[in-house]
């Protein structure tokens, strides 16, 4: 608890001291940002697309804008944070020899907790909750997700999280504590500024939306799936997009506990988490790694999925082995609930505790394992067409399956007491997820893009992401593998060992080669743009698919399936073209849909307002914007004009320019 | 609502699963109200036997049993089976959760040293 004198009234704790014009990073920074904000506005209001974006995206509920609304938002902070990166990688192969680098310790320890914070809450999240949004209710022939309200609600409260984490860049600092704030550290006592606040209030605001989704797309894959769609006829995709959903429903509460006792703690001086007074610090951290672990397959259960349809597709065969793919994903849905506790075997529990979750963990690379045989067999004989999102699997299996061994390597619990905290484990994180999640997200974005957008990413540009990242991966991990088995410890802002800097200096130069990986990504979206008429996609089905989101236009109208598709096979769309398709001419029926609404922003505004009057004291504003969320919500819940309808005559119409522009192609 | 555009009866139908007769009410009433009895005249009495207290606890796992079964109407049947596995599988992870953090949290301090307030402090 802060000293109640500063304390006004009116502006809380937040004063012009808590303005960091003192930094001159930041301030270059955001000089930087403003200049760029005042373009993009400028250009927006010249061009008068406010109102375009206002009605036909920002209030959208159709699944498939909120989708790339997502990605969209996932790519602007995987910049953001792969800013941090470049920034800490410079910093630690500079800072050798007596140097400090050009960061200062307090500089330095927010950038690492915002870099770590970012890239899980607001890159992996929004770009996997993204994919599975666009993708999964085309794949099972329905017309949305089954509360498309909720979904915009999601998407904003997401957005929300990421404007008060950007916040905090200029007004007031970040969390210093590391990316999941361990208690005792972010208690007050040892964190008392505005920092944890931030994190905490951030998180808890885009849990809500991440939490919202997981039911969404829950209800959406068991409710909404098309005639003959079975369990067992679902894309591999959807599949992994269900469990991980359940996983979210089920490990976010976690979560949302955990940052809420640790709010009362700062806020109400409770002790859960202190040192003294009966708390436990390590309790935090129980609840945290439940959630934790979990979410790590969150986020690559769907980039498997997404594996194995680019597999099956880019091999021309049906997936090898799809039941045992489904069991393997559902075993991993289960396992991952009971290896929370590797992640602090050094706390000091007994030998069958570590054991336990020990072997647990080992136990996890055997439907993993099986996967990947799945996907080498799938490719065994197959006519495989190395294209860009091939490519990125091939790439993933290379390089995921090292990061898998380092993971087994680190289950067994004395291999983990000499590991914990280094580098070495750094490594083995960033090398399943870049491989794992981050590859599986290219190969997804490069893969259904012509979907979303009608033309394919350009190639070269595509190419020269795939060996920026993928080479780039390579140089900037495998020092940082070497240095940790060697004992460095992770978080470290200077060096006093002169022999460790080629390690670090090698590990810079990795960093700048997958500075052009994600440049190369930017220029194949906007060389795609560019030379959109080379590539455009009339047919629908560009890369000669299996799954039945190939089955309607690209883009897809906003009802997705003129007629609902009846599935029989698991390859659906595959089975329709063998058994000779024709796109129905005629018995279209009016289609309602859901109409756009703005309440989702109007309350993740106030979300904001709500976060940041908590974050500095300001308890009027905390007051007003909770009590006008309560207001807004329940208002809407008596908004019973909600649908509209698509008469018969504009289905018609566009279904027969469809069929026209498919036509001219021949 | 797009969300029931595959089943041919539209709104409100089917959707809606088994809400219970006025007999299983009943019975669930009745069961629930004995199965409170029980246990707060075990301790308004001050029995603290062990045999009183895993009483009281088997009791308590019976009354859950009778709510979700006569109020929460969960079978096997209803939605096709999904309401029942969705509550199996929540009961597994809260078993899951509860169960684990007690073994893990029992097992923090095994291999420490005993430590005064003011240690804790500057840890």
């Amino acid at each position: 608890m802060q000293d109640t004198s500063t304390i006004s009234a009116v502006f809380g704790r937040l004063s012009l001291d808590s303005v960091p014009i003192h930094v001159p990073i930041i301030v270059g920074t955001f000089a930087g940002v403003a200049a760029l904000g005042i373009i993009v506005v400028a250009a927006l209001t010249y061009f008068r697309l406010w109102g375009y974006l206002w009605k036909e995206w920002f209030t959208s509920v159709d699944h498939k804008k909120i989708g790339i609304m997502y990605l969209v938002l996932g790519i602007i902070m995987l910049l953001r944070g792969f800013a941090d990166a470049i920034m800490m990688r410079a910093q630690q192969a500079i800072a050798f020899n007596g140097s400090e680098g050009f960061l200062p310790p307090e500089h330095y320890d927010q950038l690492f907790t915002a870099h770590g914070t970012i890239m899980i809450f607001f890159v992996a999240i929004p770009l996997v909750v993204g994919i599975v949004n666009f993708v999964m209710p085309l794949q099972i022939g329905a017309r949305d997700v089954a509360f498309p309200y909720l979904n915009n609600l999601s998407f904003w409260l997401t957005v929300a999280g990421a404007i008060l984490v950007m916040m905090s860049l200029f007004i007031g600092e970040f969390a210093r504590t590391g990316w999941l704030s361990y208690a005792p550290l972010a208690e007050t006592a040892f964190s008392p500024d505005s920092g944890v606040d931030y994190y905490l209030w951030s998180l808890e605001i885009a849990g809500i939306g991440t939490t919202l989704s997981g039911v969404n797309m829950i209800a959406t894959i068991i409710k909404m799936r098309a005639p003959g769609m079975t369990m067992m006829k679902m894309p591999v995709f959807v599949w992994t997009a269900l469990c991980s959903n359940i996983l979210v429903v089920a490990i976010f509460p976690a979560l949302t506990v955990a940052f809420f006792l640790l709010i009362l703690d700062r806020y109400l001086g409770t002790a859960f988490f202190t040192n003294d007074n009966g708390g436990s610090p390590m309790l935090y951290w129980n609840m945290v790694w439940m959630w934790g672990h979990p979410e790590v397959y969150v986020l690559i259960l769907p980039a498997f999925g997404i594996y194995s349809d680019i597999t099956s597709t880019f091999t021309g065969k049906r997936l090898f082995g799809y039941t045992s793919m489904v069991y393997a994903t559902a075993v991993i849905t289960i396992l991952s609930y009971i290896v929370w506790l590797h992640h602090f075997f050094t706390m000091g529990s007994g030998a069958n505790v570590n054991a336990f979750f020990g072997i647990a963990t080992m136990v996890i690379a055997i439907p993993t394992g099986a996967k990947v045989f799945n996907w080498l067999f799938t490719m065994y004989r197959g006519e495989i067409r190395f294209e860009l999102p091939m490519m990125w699997v091939v790439a993933f299996m290379l390089t995921f399956v090292v990061g898998g061994m380092t993971g087994v390597l680190m289950a067994i619990p004395p291999a983990d007491f000499v590991l914990h905290n280094s580098l070495f484990l750094v490594a083995h994180f960033h090398n399943v997820i870049i491989g794992g999640v981050v590859f599986g997200l290219f190969a997804g974005m490069t893969y259904w893009f012509p979907k979303a957008f009608g033309f394919k990413m350009n190639e070269f540009w595509g190419k020269v992401a795939f060996w920026g990242w993928v080479i780039g991966y390579w140089v900037a991990w495998t020092p940082i593998y070497f240095v940790g088995l060697m004992g460095t410890t992770r978080r470290i802002n200077h060096f006093d060992d002169p022999t460790l800097q080629p390690f670090f200096i090698v590990a810079a130069i990795g960093v700048a080669i997958i500075l052009v990986g994600i440049l190369g990504f930017v220029m194949s979206i906007v060389m795609g743009i560019v030379q959109r008429d080379k590539t455009r996609d009339t047919s629908g089905d560009p890369w000669g698919a299996r799954t039945l989101e190939w089955s309607t236009t690209s883009p897809p109208p906003e009802y997705n399936f003129a007629v609902t598709p009846i599935v029989y096979d698991l390859d659906a769309w595959q089975d329709m073209k063998e058994h000779g398709y024709k796109h129905p001419k005629d018995g279209f029926v009016a289609i309602h849909m859901p109409k756009n609404t703005a309440t989702g922003i109007y309350l993740s505004g106030l979300a904001v307002a709500l976060g940041f009057g908590m974050i500095w004291y300001m308890w009027w504003l905390a007051a007003i914007s909770f009590a006008a969320i309560l207001v807004i919500a329940i208002a809407h819940t008596f908004n019973y004009n909600r649908e509209y309808s698509i008469p018969v005559d504009t289905v018609a119409r566009n279904e027969s320019r469809r069929d026209a522009q498919a036509a001219a192609r021949i | 609502m797009s969300t029931s555009h595959h089943t041919p009866a539209g709104h409100g139908g089917a959707e809606h699963g088994n809400h219970g007769s006025k007999s299983s009410l009943w019975i669930g009433s009745i069961l629930s109200i004995v199965l409170t009895v029980i246990p707060f005249w075990l301790a308004m009495s001050g029995a603290t036997s062990a045999a009183a207290i895993s009483a009281i606890f088997i009791l308590a796992m019976v009354q859950i049993a009778v709510h979700v079964r006569y109020f929460l109407h969960i079978d096997s049947s209803t939605e096709g089976g999904w309401t029942f596995l969705a509550f199996i599988f929540t009961a597994i992870i809260v078993v899951i959760t509860i169960i684990g953090s007690i073994w893990v949290m029992y097992h923090l301090n095994l291999n420490m040293m005993p430590m005064s307030i003011d240690e804790m402090r500057q840890m």
